[in-house]
């Protein structure tokens, strides 16, 4: 059980949007799909729906290719950050319309979970705010039990108390019914205690693709006074500095040795929001 | 059980230490029942594979225990184990700093002896 992406290009024009992308969605893991706009998040996740097509490479689903596969398709639910729904639809016409497609989809669920944002599901979607406009998408995506769920920017708009009941909720639905998540945002901060695995991708190439435990334990911070921190940094493999008054940090990969650290000097982790500015800076 | 994550140390250290200390304050009582790893997820936010290293830390060393189809229990001894664990970590942890910082701040030996002795008389701390 899993999505395969082998070796997936696509151009619009003469922008290249992705190129050779190879990825593997394991079963029942959640995924962050992490890329500064423009990255290719979005097209990567259109083509894996079928929404458009590769220029080459394919996607294959459980062992299928999912290419004009509706077999395939049932079983990926995309939550999209543009809007695809007709906007003079009531909501409750939607997730009735998503039952028809999506027989696991959980009606009931559903209209617990739009009690629970305070949505009111007689309103149609031209109505909503941008933030009630993702909250329902994200209703239906908690609810259609799907083996996979792609979210795209699923907490545009939502106040901080929404993403608070959301990452929540997604937990619960993950431990009482496990399915792969892909979580795609630039929201890295957020996401980051939620995923198991990071995919970072960067000019529609894919610079990173392991566990966040084991990205983040591939380096170090270190800081002190800048003088310091620059003799300590010659001899190491820095992937970027931050620089305030006289003090300095440097964000380091490789594995660190505390004996040969000056005590001026302070260690500490890479943080995934850290480590992810230094390695997608243009 | 508070807990508020830092990103000095990975999250799994932090959640079996965050249920250490439970232990240790009494708030998870030897042979009483803890929360759940789908609690402890949703409650912090975290991975379900997260809370679950951190719990098997706890599960290797004998402070806790599963019962199938039950939930896990806090492990009769779990108490005296984990006071003598963190025992020995103590110089480590705290005293190696105190004496590092104390030195970066020139506080003497004797000032330092005053201090703890104030902590110690403080009653109004909790």
């Amino acid at each position: 059980m899993s999505i395969e992406i082998k070796d997936v290009s696509k151009n619009f024009g003469t922008t290249q949007a992705l190129s050779r992308v190879n990825l593997t969605f394991d079963n029942n893991k959640i995924y962050g799909l992490l890329g500064r706009n423009g990255a290719g998040k979005t097209t990567l996740l259109n083509i894996i729906t079928n929404r458009i097509f590769a220029d080459e490479g394919e996607v294959i689903v459980d062992g299928i290719p999912s290419k004009e596969n509706d077999q395939a398709l049932q079983k990926i639910y995309m939550m999209s950050e543009k809007n695809y729904y007709p906007t003079n639809m009531k909501i409750k016409e939607i997730f009735a319309w998503t039952k028809n497609f999506y027989q696991d989809f959980d009606m009931d669920y559903a209209k617990k979970l739009a009690d629970l944002f305070d949505l009111n599901i007689n309103k149609n979607v031209k109505s909503l705010s941008t933030g009630y406009t993702s909250i329902f998408k994200v209703i239906i995506a908690l609810s259609v039990n799907t083996p996979y769920v792609l979210l795209d920017e699923p907490v545009l708009g939502l106040d901080a108390n929404h993403r608070d009941i959301f990452y929540k909720l997604l937990i619960e639905k993950y431990s009482n019914f496990p399915c792969t998540i892909v979580i795609s945002t630039h929201l890295i901060e957020e996401v980051s205690t939620v995923i198991e695995d990071v995919i970072i991708i960067r000019n529609g190439t894919i610079i990173k693709n392991q566990s966040r435990e084991e990205l983040l334990s591939q380096g170090y911070t270190i800081s002190g006074k800048a003088s310091s921190v620059d003799s300590f940094i010659v001899d190491k493999n820095v992937i970027g500095t931050e620089t305030i008054g006289g003090l300095k940090s440097a964000f380091i990969l490789g594995s660190i040795n505390k004996e040969t650290i000056p005590t001026d000097l302070e260690v500490t982790k890479l943080d995934l929001q850290k480590l992810f500015v230094q390695l997608t800076n243009a | 059980m508070q807990m508020n994550f830092n990103e000095e140390r990975p999250i799994y250290i932090q959640i079996s230490e965050g249920i250490e200390d439970a232990i240790l304050s009494g708030a998870f009582q030897e042979e009483s029942q803890i929360p759940s790893i789908t609690e402890l997820s949703v409650n912090y936010r975290i991975n379900p594979a997260t809370a679950l290293k951190g719990i098997n830390i706890l599960v290797d060393e004998g402070n806790i225990y599963k019962k199938r189809g039950v939930g896990m229990f806090v492990a009769e001894g779990a108490v005296e184990r984990l006071t003598f664990k963190r025992r020995e970590k103590f110089y480590g942890n705290y005293i190696r700093n105190l004496v590092d910082e104390a030195k970066r701040l020139e506080i003497t030996k004797d000032e330092i002896k005053t201090m703890i002795e104030r902590g110690f008389e403080d009653e109004h701390r909790d």
